[in-house]
Order: structure tokens, then sequence, then C-alpha cells
């Protein structure tokens, strides 16, 4: 019963309060939707914090996402003990990066005089929900070897059940507890999204990649005869 | 051919008293909000100094506006970073100034002078800063901490304009500071290949179509803080309350309903003047492409002359209505700029294209005590020794070609012979103390006409209200049209987006409980 509830129910609020949430924040308060950056009053520990931190969990969700969307691709990959080695090898350090970038940009956060005026305590609540996942991903990731393997046998079927509605929590009930509440949280972190500043995640501009350099807008609508323009 | 409107302006130096009045008017409206302290979207700078931020003008160490390189074919890009490097440094911007650069806002601890208690020494305000909200012991930094040089050499010897000099410049700049300095009002240039919108990963600064004025939007704006480096003239700013980034507005409300800005409006010195220009949007890669000394002239022409039939035809089927094509026609800046030639672009170097142009201080070069004697133009043979002088004048003319010219002292002295015509021809006409003959040679010298002077004289000196501001109402009843079918079904998809503009934010109004 509780582990339906656990592994059957909670992540499906958790992605709708998200999705639900993110959408109204969107629609009724986009000015709200920023990364909130911090730079201008402190430069220093950003960098040693904020550029291990994002890169480190950048690379680590990517796995995490790889794994979920191409398992049989991954399993493929992680059969062969060169390639397991590379990856755990890779996963550990950017895991590390992250980790410890995570704890100087916690370490500023509530040591620096300019950045604590401009701390919200959602910001606390977001940080602490972080600290947890991280490390406990860190230490599952030690305790428990070879979880880029074992992860195409649990976690992946049962996230793959949670998508196409018809969720089974026996893949995942019995994994030790570390694990267990790594799962866990990682919603808890996908609840807190509307309410923090991590919506900035899904406002990566990559299109700019491919816009012109410059932009202009109309408040009119030029006639149709209009000349060329950017 | 490709006409727009531009709004554009033009700053007379030699009639800026360094009042501040427009950077109160500017801060009273708009900047007083939290966050937005530290910000004058208007500054009045003292040069030779090192303004604000400090040593903004160094680009070397804050990587604003673009280069022109590329071996084979010339290519013009940001110096800051290309468009893969503003995605990797999306994290952390390793070129962003910090508040420091600026100075840290601050207030006075007033209540303490009531309640402090009964002591034998008066009781004191203490700074407060308006960051931390805890007491600051040493102020450091302020605005304008370097004004009228602050009672210093320190500012004026790290101008950046001077990188580069002698060691016997540097002894004469020094001579010169203890007798002359001028002041630099500044704000947003609106430019026409501005570095901002470039740098902006986010889409979320933008040229309004209408006018060519540069605003962010607050709801796209994301903080990703590259507009602030990607402005060579550092005049965007980051909201570190909001987490957003902002800039001078022009006080585009009051543009539409055809006021100047608020700094236009309460300038004391009446140095400012605005209007309509009329540019070919197709040469703007070639112009900020210009080889460095080419700079000021290319700008020069890519404004278009508004009488021109076939430049009013490309504006019209372009969508500017006759309203601003008239303005166009009137436009104080037009004047300045390309019939007398006499206002300049600040830095064009930096390859922005700026939309703010600068009459260059003459300062009183026309006179100097000598031997306890005061010289003034009354003496003597003295047009031909104060001609040449220019170049022994108190201001180096190669200081305000790393200004306004791009280092080119050629068209800064142009520009002076010019200015230099005007002042001796109106005296001539005045006080009549003046030879006929050296009138002459001062119009040719300085390649213009009595006509010209005149009306120089009369726009420098004499010019109404309405001649220094020329904005027509923006037709907003146009833009209400749009507002329904937001895909055209000719002009496809053109981005509409009223109410996402500039500062403040709309939601969609409600009626009811
Ligand atoms: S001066 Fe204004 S328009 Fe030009 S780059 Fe800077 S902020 Fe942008
Ligand atoms: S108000 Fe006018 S005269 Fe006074 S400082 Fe500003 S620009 Fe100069």
């Amino acid at each position: 019963m509780s582990d339906t509830v656990l592994y059957a129910v909670f992540p499906y609020l958790a992605i709708l309060v998200a999705v639900g949430g993110g959408v109204y924040r969107y629609r009724a308060n986009r000015f709200s939707y920023s990364t909130l950056s911090s730079q201008l009053l402190e430069n220093r520990r950003l960098f040693w914090g904020s550029v291990p931190w994002h890169y480190g969990i950048v690379v680590v969700l990517l796995a995490h996402l790889v794994g979920f969307l191409i398992p049989g691709l991954w399993a493929n990959l992680t059969s062969n003990p060169g390639t397991l080695y590379t990856v755990e090898l890779i996963g550990f350090t950017f895991g590390l990066a992250a980790l410890v970038g995570l704890c100087v940009l916690i370490f500023r956060r509530f040591t620096t005089e300019r950045i604590l005026s401009v701390t919200s305590p959602m910001d606390g609540v977001l940080l602490l929900a972080l600290l947890v996942q991280v490390a406990l991903g860190f230490y599952v990731s030690l305790a428990y070897r070879w979880g880029a393997d074992w992860y195409v046998d649990t976690a992946v079927p049962w996230l793959i059940s949670l998508v196409s509605l018809n969720p089974q929590t026996h893949f995942v009930s019995s994994l030790p507890l570390p694990v267990r509440l790594h799962m866990l949280n990682g919603f808890v972190v996908i609840a807190l999204f509307p309410f923090s500043r991590l919506v900035h995640l899904i406002m990566f501009p990559f299109w700019y990649l491919w816009r012109p350099y410059q932009l202009q807008i109309r408040n009119t609508v030029r006639p149709a005869a209009g000349g060329a323009g950017h | 051919m490709d006409i727009r409107a531009q709004v554009s302006m033009v700053f007379h130096l030699d009639k800026c008293i360094g009042c501040h009045t427009c950077s109160i008017a500017c801060k009273n409206i708009w900047t007083d909000r939290k966050g937005t302290e530290y910000m004058y979207w208007n500054n009045v700078e003292t040069k030779p100094g090192t303004g604000y931020p400090t040593r903004w003008e160094d680009q070397n160490h804050y990587k604003g506006g673009w280069v022109v390189d590329g071996k084979r074919e010339k290519r013009l890009r940001l110096r800051l970073q290309g468009k893969w490097g503003t995605l990797g440094n999306i994290f952390y911007n390793p070129n962003l100034p910090q508040l420091d650069d600026y100075f840290e806002p601050w207030t006075y601890d007033y209540q303490n002078l009531f309640t402090a208690p009964l002591t034998e020494k008066q009781p004191t305000a203490r700074a407060i800063s308006m960051v931390t909200g805890k007491y600051m012991d040493t102020i450091e930094a302020g605005p304008n901490w370097d004004d009228d040089l602050g009672g210093s050499q320190v500012y004026a010897n790290n101008d950046p304009n001077f990188d580069g000099a002698s060691e016997e410049e540097m002894r004469q700049i020094n001579e010169i500071n203890s007798t002359v300095f001028f002041y630099l009002p500044r704000i947003c240039n609106h430019c026409l290949n501005p570095g901002c919108v470039a740098a902006c990963p986010q889409g979320a600064l933008y040229k309004r179509g209408e006018d060519g004025v540069v605003l962010v939007s607050q709801e796209r704006c994301r903080a990703w803080r590259m507009c602030v480096s990607g402005c060579p003239y550092k005049k965007t700013y980051f909201n570190w309350s909001t987490g957003k980034a902002e800039k001078c507005i022009l006080c585009y409300p009051r543009l539409e309903s055809g006021q100047p800005p608020a700094c236009f409006h309460s300038c004391v010195g009446r140095i400012r003047y605005i209007g309509l220009v009329l540019y070919d949007a197709d040469l703007i890669e070639e112009t900020a492409k210009a080889p460095q000394d080419q700079l000021v002239m290319a700008q020069r022409n890519i404004i278009k002359d508004p009488f021109d039939p076939a430049v009013i035809a490309s504006a019209r089927a372009n969508g500017v209505p006759d309203s601003k094509i008239d303005a166009a026609q009137k436009s104080p800046v037009y004047q300045f700029v390309k019939k007398f030639g006499i206002a300049l672009p600040l830095h064009p170097e930096f390859r922005t294209l700026p939309m703010l142009f600068y009459v260059p201080p003459l300062g009183p070069v026309l006179a100097k005590v000598e031997n306890g004697v005061y010289d003034n133009v009354a003496s003597e043979a003295r047009l031909g020794p104060l001609m040449s002088s220019l170049d022994r004048s108190r201001i180096p003319l190669r200081y305000m070609a790393s200004l306004l010219s791009g280092g080119n002292e050629e068209i800064i002295r142009d520009v002076y012979r010019k200015m230099v015509a005007v002042r001796v021809y109106m005296r001539s006409k005045k006080v009549k103390d003046i030879p006929a003959e050296e009138v002459e040679r001062a119009l040719q010298l300085g390649k213009t006409t009595p006509a010209e002077v005149e009306a120089i004289w009369r726009l420098t000196s004499m010019p109404t209200f309405e001649e220094r501001f020329v904005v027509p109402p923006m037709e907003r009843e146009t833009a209400v049209d749009s507002l329904f079918p937001v895909l055209d079904p000719v002009s496809r998809n053109y981005p509409i987006r009223k109410g996402a503009v500039g500062v403040g934010f709309h939601t969609d109004p409600a009626r009811g409980p």
C-alpha cells in the first residue's frame, strides 16, 4: 500500500505540480521566470561554485536521461566492462564536481553578506533538497557499485512503467533505502520546480545559435509592401 | 535601400555645465526602486576621468562592442565571445562588471539624529548600505566620485583614452588638468548595431521597429547577464533584486506622446537635441565594418537625406508614417550630424553605430593670460596663432580624437575649425572688432559659409523648445489595429509583443470579481 503511494502516486503528483505550476506561473507571472543571478554582487566564489555545479549536474542528468530514453543502447554500452568503467568514472568525476560546486554555492550563499540580502527561504529549501539529492546519488554510486548497469534494470523500467501509465512499483520497492530515498527526493526536487528559481532550467536559450544577432520588433504591423527586415 | 526611422540625439558639450539635473530627473522617475539604486541610466562624468563604471572605455578589460577581423573576408564579431561561447559561459560570465565597479549604494541612518541619547558629542547619521542594510564604515566610491576631477589627478591619469600616452604627453596633460576639464553626459546611445541586443541569448533585448529605441523585455529576460558585457558603453544594467536587465528606455512613454525624455526636458544647459533621422538598414553591416578612421564618415553616410524622394518612398514602403518623415526633415540632429557635420559619435570604434552624437567642447581656447594681460580676441594678429593653436589647445586633439572619431584627428580639427569660424564670424557681427579678411580666412579654414555659420549659431545658442525637440507622437492607434490579427496574412507572423516592452509589465485586464 505505502509502496503504491510512494512509487506510483507521489511521482504523478510531483509531475502534475511541476507541469501545472510551471505553466500557471509562466502565464500568470512570466516576469518571475529568472535565474535570479547574483553574480553582480559576488563574483569569485560564484566561479568556484557555479561552474563545477552546473557542468557536473548537466552531465549527470544527461546520463540519467540517456539511460531512461534509450535503455537498450545504454545496457549494451555498460555490458562491456571497459565502457562500464569509463562511464562510471565519468559519472563519478562529474558527480563529484557537482557536489563540490553545490557545497561552495551553499557556503557562498549563507556567508556572503550581499548574497544573504538576496536569499529567500525557498532558496534554502531548494539548496537543501539539492544537497540531499546529490549527496545521496554520490553515496549510492560509491556504496552500490556499477549503478550505470543496474539502473537500467530497476529504476528505468519503473520510470517507463510510470510514463506508460501502468506503474510497476516492484521494480524499485525492494532496492536499498539510500537508492529509494534518492529516487523519491528526485521527485521532491521536481515538485519544487515551479516554486523556486529552478524554472530557469527549461529556459536554456539554445535557439540563440540560429538567431540573427539583431532583433527588431514593431508594435504595428508594417504594410504589405514592406521591405526586407530582420 | 531599406529606410527606417531612428530617434537620435545630439549633446552639445560646450554648453554642459555639469549640474547633473539630467541624472536626477532620470533617477527620480526610473531608478529609485530596489535593485536599481546603483544605476544611472543618465550619468554625467568629468573628462578626463575614469567614468562610470570605472574605466568603462577599456574594452580590453570589459570586452564590450564589436571587432572586425578574419583573414579572407572581414567579419564582424562580438568582442565578448561567439554564440557557443555565450552558451558555455552562461553559468558564469567572466566579463561581468561587479557592483564595486559602479559603487555600493547607500543611505544614512537619519533616525539616529533624533533618537541618539544626549551626550557631549553630536550624533551622526552613519551610512547604511542599500544592498545589505548594514552600516558601511568607509565609503570608497559613489556616483560621480571623480566629479570635477575629485580634487585629484588620480582619476584623470587613469582615463583609458590616455593609454599609450608618452611621459611628455602625460606631463602636458597634468598641466592641462590643473586648468581644464569638461563634462560628458551619457545615456544609452540606442545604437543601430547594438552590442547588448546581439549578446543576449534569450532575445530579450530588441530594437523597436518604429523608432529604433532599444528596450529590454522584462518578461523575456532570464538574467543571463550577457547584455551588460556586450554593451561597450556599459549602459545596460542588472537589477540585482528582480534579476532582470534594465536600461535607458529613452522615456518612451513620453516620446510616444510627443514629449522629449525627462533628461532632455530638464537639461539646464539646454545642450540636448532630439529628433528623427532616416537611415538605410541595408548599410548597417558595411558601416560597422568600415576602417577605424573612416567610421565617422561611414556613420554620416548611413543617415540619408529626408528630402530625397527615393528615401521618402522607401521609408513609406517600410511603414514610416508621414508625421515621422516630416519630423525627420525638421530634425536638429540631421542638421548637426549631416549638414553641419560637427556632431560626432562617442567611441565609434566600438562599432555599435551609436545614435547619440556629441559636439566636442571647444573650451576657452581663444583667451589666455600672458604677463598679467588678459589676451582676448581683440588683440592684433590673433587669428593666425589662435587657429594654429588648435594643436596646442587645452584639450588635446588627440584626446578628443580618441573619444569621438576613432583616433582620426583630422575630423576633430575640421569640426573645431568650423566652430572657431562660428565664433569669429559672430563676434565680427556682434562686437565688430575683427577685420573682414580674418573672418574670411576663418570661414575658409572652417570650410563654411556665413549662412551655415548663422544656422549653427542659431541652433546652438537660440533654439526654441520646438527646435531642440522634434518628436512626433507615436501613432499608437495603428498599434491597436494590429493587436487582433496576430498573424498578419501578408507580412506573415510579425511578432507582436505589446505589453511586454521596457520596464513594467501587464497582466490581462480583468473585470468584476
Ligand atoms: S549604448 Fe545602448 S543600444 Fe548601444 S549597445 Fe549599449 S545598451 Fe545597447
Ligand atoms: S542637465 Fe544638461 S547641463 Fe546639466 S549636467 Fe545634464 S546635460 Fe549637462
